[in-house]
């Protein structure tokens, strides 16, 4: 399954509510969702920790808007739109935790 | 100044690009200082992302406005905080910011927030 995250970790629980309930597959950072992605953040843990058990995603262009193309956690991969789309279409489903 | 002049702080506490505020909140500064009052900017929470350098938007197709900070001084805007607590969080120093701010801790902000007449909240 394909969970996508569109909120900073800083100021919403969309990305813990996922890495609590979900049991595992892809997951895909986009839009304010990306500074999960940023090494150095409060939240760099947590994503680190939930790599075991998720693939992590992140859209680049989404990054880079934000002046963070440079500075991704190592293990999470960049994905650009048609990445986005390959995701989708690889995984049974999706969930967006909006 | 005369006793016209207000003091007017905005909060920005949101990332640019995912939602609208932190334009929103530029364009209402810019206009505030066009009627010559004493602005300052205060930069919380996610709201110091607004201040990242090196936002690329091209690949979103959205308008880079993060140049119009640096712009901010032509307008006599010049008082630009930023929460310590804020940057520490998010792994950030002020070498990763693309304008000149005076750093405060969340005490000291929340004094600087008393002393206004005016607090716009973004």
């Amino acid at each position: 399954m394909l969970h996508i995250i569109n909120k900073s970790p800083m100021t919403s629980v969309a990305l813990e509510s996922c890495l609590n309930s979900a049991t595992g597959g892809d997951i895909l950072l986009i839009e304010d969702g990306v500074y999960a992605a940023t090494r150095g953040s409060a939240t760099e843990a947590k994503v680190r920790g939930a790599m075991g058990k998720f693939k992590v995603h992140v859209l680049l262009p989404d990054l880079e808007a934000r002046g963070f193309g440079d500075r991704i956690i190592e293990g999470v991969s960049p994905v650009d739109y048609a990445g986005f789309v390959d995701l989708t279409a690889n995984n049974k489903n999706c969930q967006s935790w909006l | 100044m005369s006793s016209n002049v207000k003091k007017f702080m905005f909060v920005n506490r949101k990332a640019p690009y995912g939602t609208i505020y932190a334009l929103e909140a530029l364009e209402v500064v810019l206009i505030t200082a066009a009627f010559d009052q004493d602005v300052s900017l205060a930069f919380l929470d996610d709201g110091v992302y607004q201040l990242k350098k090196g936002q690329q938007t091209k690949g979103i197709e959205t308008k880079n406005f993060s140049p119009a900070y640096r712009a901010l001084e032509d307008y006599d805007i010049e008082k630009l905080y930023v929460e310590q607590e804020a940057l520490d969080a998010r792994g950030l120093t002020v070498e990763d910011l693309l304008v000149d701010v005076t750093v405060l801790g969340r005490a000291e902000l929340g004094a600087l927030m008393d002393e206004q007449d005016v607090v716009l909240s973004f």
